[in-house]
């Protein structure tokens, strides 16, 4: 274990200290507002983890964060900010709505994996386009993925409200119509929300960690994030490579939706749930590893699981749980910045000229930092 | 059709368009010292929500206001401690902006008026001849006052060659740093009277994400007007008349234009810009970079 900037132990202290700084200025905030932090961390503790059903719903919460997580991590490996994870995820999540609400008369064992892969290529496609233009054109990938987000939710509100004509939609509850049992992601714990699509969450979690560490296009995707010049001129298709990046996180967090609307909700509403963005965060604070991704995945879906016993038992806002994402993130920022001070980097001897992995090194790609000209945003 | 486009369509426009154009003036300062400004859209919400708070401790919407643009600068403070002093990735720091933003108005609602989603009425901004609020003509006169200030001042002509090229600009002696925290914090001020208009010049009261993405909107109008005052300003006006035509289309039967067109075309148009099939779309050239490279 060496303990120099960039390395994966560093990494994880950073986010660990990362977070407790966030929790410790939270409880700041709670202090000001007059209430008791202690009660409220031990509450929002104890609603997340201290009855089965807490940590069912930790599981539960935790699903679409790890899977909108792998979304960035993925993008990110590849040198792309995705910043469309939520029109992605809703994306996919109508989707699958779309196919469950559909009666076709299919068993279950046909239906669930059809909407499944419907959603999962629904977000690729939307993941794919801002790749695409990118590859293409050049044109900034969080410009492209902010419209593309917007042009999402119009999209399925203009669905919903006029094209119920053909789609399974119900103007009335702003959202699709019920998905049939036959496509329900069946409950895997009784008497909690615990649904199969958790599972799938995992096993993604793991399957990209095989495919980005110990797959060819998986070398090819990390290698044009550190560097599209060095890709170049070891035979990579840059644009083919960010656009089949793209797509994949856009899958990803098109399962998230599926998840979503399968699984828990059972339709798909057209309010946006913003887990996009929390998604970010969890992906930053887990330097876009797959398994940082799961168990900082874990930690937002506690605190999100907690928030509701920490509203009601220790009266504080359950809102302040955005402020502490918020925070995190700032946090992880504020560590990055110090990875950079020199006393810091003297701390270790590189043993690799490179200096480790830069995309985790920076949070993200360092591509918007050295690349000379970045085209449009 | 003859008697739709009228005088209650014109300021429709207007009132639509005004928080675009004040938050794309703020999006183009910050954009050409440099730094990329996604958090305009929670430096909007913060200043909608302590224009509302402002006016409700101190009584005077004028105070209000005043207090609404000072919270939005220093969300804006932040956002530029993090992309210039720590040199921290400018789109992580507005992200965080953003949901900070939006978790802190939920929580501060949930903490002054003790209850969520909406705070109580409070007393509006005055308007100027009948119906239109001052905050219209405010934006109406920032619009030259930002154009002149870039491209007619030596501190306007410093900001930009901060973001065009940071090093060359350190090389003859401009400070980056400064220009660069001048401007984002300005940029604060401007999107947060943008948020002020939200809640107290057009409406009286705060709702939990009021700014709706807007906030977006202005970034697009910034790209989609070619990093220019006067092109970000047409933009945000067309962007305007896209929602206010799109509120009276709905009402009007057997209008010509789709209104779910109409709602899509920011979005649309800006994804179009960007991929530089209508004109070449190029941004500062520095934006993003840091002054001195290590």
């Amino acid at each position: 274990m060496t303990i120099r900037p960039g390395s994966a132990f560093v990494n994880a202290v950073g986010s660990v200290v990362a977070v407790l700084v966030a929790l410790l200025i939270g409880a700041v905030v709670i202090v000001i507002s007059g209430q008791d932090p202690w009660e409220a961390y031990r509450s929002l503790a104890e609603g997340a983890l201290g009855s089965r059903r807490g940590r069912a719903e930790t599981l539960v919460y935790a699903a679409p964060l790890i899977l909108g997580g792998l979304a960035f991590a993925v993008a990110a490996r590849a040198g792309m900010f995705n910043v469309g994870i939520e029109g992605q995820l809703v994306i996919g999540g109508f989707a699958a709505a779309l196919v469950g609400a559909t009666d076709w008369g299919l068993p279950s064992a046909i239906h669930i994996p059809l909407a499944v892969l419907v959603a999962a290529i629904a977000g690729g496609v939307w993941g794919f386009i801002p790749g695409v233009l990118k590859a293409a054109t050049g044109a900034h990938e969080v410009i492209t993925t902010i419209m593309l987000n917007y042009l999402a939710f119009r999209l399925i509100i203009y669905s919903i409200q006029r094209r119920s004509d053909w789609l399974p939609v119900d103007d009335s509850v702003q959202g699709t119509e019920r998905v049939l049992d036959t496509a329900r992601l069946p409950i895997v714990l009784d008497a909690t929300r615990l649904h199969a699509g958790v599972a799938i969450a995992f096993v993604a979690a793991f399957t990209i960690w095989f495919v980005l560490f110990h797959t060819t296009f998986g070398y090819k995707v990390r290698t044009v994030g550190l560097s599209e010049g060095a890709a170049r001129y070891g035979g990579i298709r840059w644009g083919m490579t960010i656009a089949i990046a793209m797509a994949l996180a856009g899958a990803l967090a098109g399962l998230a939706g599926a998840g979503e609307s399968l699984g828990l909700h059972g339709r798909h509403s057209a309010v946006p749930p913003g887990l996009g963005f929390t998604a970010i965060a969890v992906g930053l604070v887990g330097r876009n590893h797959p398994i940082g991704v799961i168990f900082s995945g874990l930690l937002f879906g506690l605190l999100s699981a907690g928030a509701l016993t920490m509203q009601a038992e220790a009266d504080v806002s359950r809102d302040i749980v955005l402020v502490l994402q918020g925070l995190v993130i700032l946090a992880v920022a504020a560590f990055e910045a110090m990875n950079r001070l020199p006393w810091f980097r003297g701390l270790g001897t590189p043993k690799t000229p490179s200096g480790g992995d830069r995309a985790s090194d920076t949070g993200m790609a360092p591509e918007i930092e050295s690349r000379p000209a970045p085209p449009a945003i | 059709m003859s008697d739709f486009f009228t005088v209650a369509l014109l300021t429709a426009i207007l009132r639509s368009a005004t928080p675009l154009v004040l938050a794309a003036m703020g999006g183009i300062l910050s954009e050409r010292s440099g730094v990329i400004n996604i958090a305009l859209e929670g430096m909007m919400l913060t200043g909608a929500f302590f224009a509302v708070a402002g006016t409700h401790w101190t009584g005077s919407p004028w105070l209000g206001a005043a207090i609404g643009v000072g919270a939005a600068s220093v969300a804006a403070m932040i956002h530029a401690f993090w992309c210039i002093t720590l040199r921290g990735n400018q789109i992580v720091a507005g992200t965080a902006i953003n949901l900070i933003a939006a978790g802190l108005t939920a929580f501060l609602i949930q903490l002054i008026w003790d209850r969520a989603g909406a705070t109580d009425s409070v007393e509006q901004l005055p308007d100027l001849f009948g119906t239109v609020n001052v905050l219209v003509f405010a934006a109406l006169v920032i619009v030259p006052l930002v154009h002149f200030y870039l491209f007619r001042t030596k501190q306007g002509l410093h900001t930009m060659a901060s973001g065009e090229s940071p090093q060359a600009a350190e090389s003859v002696g401009i400070d980056v740093t400064r220009n660069r925290y001048l401007a984002v914090v300005a940029s604060g001020a401007l999107a947060g009277m943008g948020g002020a208009y939200l809640s107290i010049g057009n409406l009286s009261y705060f709702t939990l994400d009021m700014t709706a993405g807007r906030g977006f909107i202005a970034l697009a109008a910034v790209i989609f007007g070619g990093w220019t005052p006067f092109g970000a300003a047409g933009a945000a006006l067309l962007f305007g008349a896209a929602q206010a035509i799109q509120i009276e289309a709905q009402a009007t039967s057997g209008f010509p234009i789709s209104a779910d067109l109409l709602v899509a075309l920011p979005y649309l148009l800006t994804l179009i810009a960007v991929t530089g099939l209508i004109r070449k779309s190029n941004g500062p050239a520095g934006l993003g970079q840091h002054a001195n490279a290590h």
